[in-house]
């Protein structure tokens, strides 16, 4: 029940996107096309969890029992930038397809703060590693949830007439917007 | 460039958040109200002055291959100083602003001005670079957190200004995009008729 509570709350409550403000720069940068952004929620949501379980053991396993959970901002940044590096060099020798499809958006993602801030809030709540294992599953796909059906809005308003002074972010900033309104109509459900 | 000019530039002809569009996280993130957006503001620029400084010091030492992690390293420790003295001194303002300040780290601005400008220049321009970037982006959020508080309060700085009912929604999630992008439409239409 936990599980699911988890979920729902990730993904439509409280989504990492539209409530949380997280991963904003690849929301807005990459969502031009359905297609690429599909590719890069795919990317998120393998380095997210990957990220979630490593940061949590390096937390409950070297940091804790060290003593010096300050270096938390430190570690973590450190793990997530080596893990991407490694995912990076482990998909183009096992598996040429998948970092053909994923490979450009890889390094995007060290700085994408979804993903540090995503290890942080697990530490913050308190979750046990498969508790972190879904609440990471759930908010990356949230995050392509947003991305994806930004995208296909954003498509479709490449074809309208736009004022010449909102054309580009700031049609985008005022659709985001209204997307996030109708998120906010999901408060409540958990 | 002299240094009036590189120390100007942040402020309205590179301005990080409303040309550049950098920080769009901590900018959509934290503006609730003006307070907030300063306190923001002004913690990443301690991160980026003492980023750039330490940069443009050590910049002959780094090897170029490993040079973007040894930044990340130097950003974080001073995110990590930021983050414990907050929790100290200003115990409030740590609580409103919670996950955003760990994710100064990740904020594309500071990586960027390292990257783009502290490794490149004199230890004196950097830090001048460092002040405008940071001034700028303290600016756009605290202009940003004035507007969504105005709008959706009726008070800025929590001076009540209209005794009102005002238009909540300005305060929550979607306030934040819908107002920045008029801001940054604004300033499209201001930038093209200079």
């Amino acid at each position: 029940m936990t599980y699911i509570i988890i979920i729902i709350s990730a993904i439509f409550v409280n989504n990492i996107v539209l409530a949380q403000f997280l991963g904003i720069c690849p929301f807005l940068g990459v969502s031009n096309k359905i297609s690429t952004s599909v590719g890069m929620g795919s990317a998120v949501l393998f380095v997210m969890t990957l990220a979630t379980i490593v940061t949590w053991l390096v937390q409950n396993y070297v940091l804790m029992p060290l003593g010096i959970p300050f270096l938390q901002t430190i570690a973590f940044i450190l793990v997530i930038a080596a893990l991407v590096q490694m995912v990076e060099i482990i998909l183009k020798k096992v598996s040429p397809a998948l970092y053909s499809a994923l490979g450009v958006f890889l390094p995007l993602i060290t700085t994408n703060c979804a993903v540090l801030g995503v290890a942080i809030l697990t530490i913050q709540k308190d979750f046990n590693l498969m508790e972190g294992v879904v609440f990471a599953i759930a908010n990356a796909l949230g995050f392509s949830l947003a991305l994806v059906t930004f995208a296909s809005i954003r498509e479709h308003l490449d074809l309208m007439e736009v004022p010449a002074g909102m054309k580009g972010v700031p049609i985008a900033l005022v659709t985001a917007g209204i997307l996030a309104l109708a998120f906010m109509g999901f408060t409540g459900i958990v | 460039m002299n240094n009036l000019q590189n120390f100007t530039k942040g402020f309205f002809k590179e301005n990080p958040v409303f040309v550049l569009l950098l920080g769009m996280c901590p900018t959509l993130g934290v503006t609730t109200s003006a307070i907030n957006g300063l306190g923001m503001g002004l913690a990443t620029t301690f991160v980026l002055v003492m980023s750039n400084l330490v940069v443009s010091l050590v910049k002959d030492f780094i090897p170029d291959k490993v040079r973007i992690p040894s930044f990340i390293v130097i950003i974080a420790s001073f995110v990590t100083v930021v983050e414990l003295a907050m929790q100290g001194y200003a115990p409030a303002l740590f609580d409103q602003l919670g996950l955003f300040i760990p994710l100064i780290v990740v904020n594309c601005i500071v990586l960027g001005r390292a990257e783009a400008f502290a490794s490149k220049n004199t230890v004196f321009s950097s830090v001048v670079d460092g002040l405008s970037m940071g001034l700028g982006f303290a600016l756009a959020l605290m202009i940003l957190g004035s507007v969504r508080e105005l709008l959706g309060s009726g008070a800025i700085f929590n001076i009540k200004l209209i005794n009102h009912d005002m238009i909540l929604v300005f305060v929550l999630a979607p306030g934040a995009f819908i107002a920045l992008g008029y801001l940054i439409a604004l300033m499209n239409k201001l930038n093209k008729t200079k």
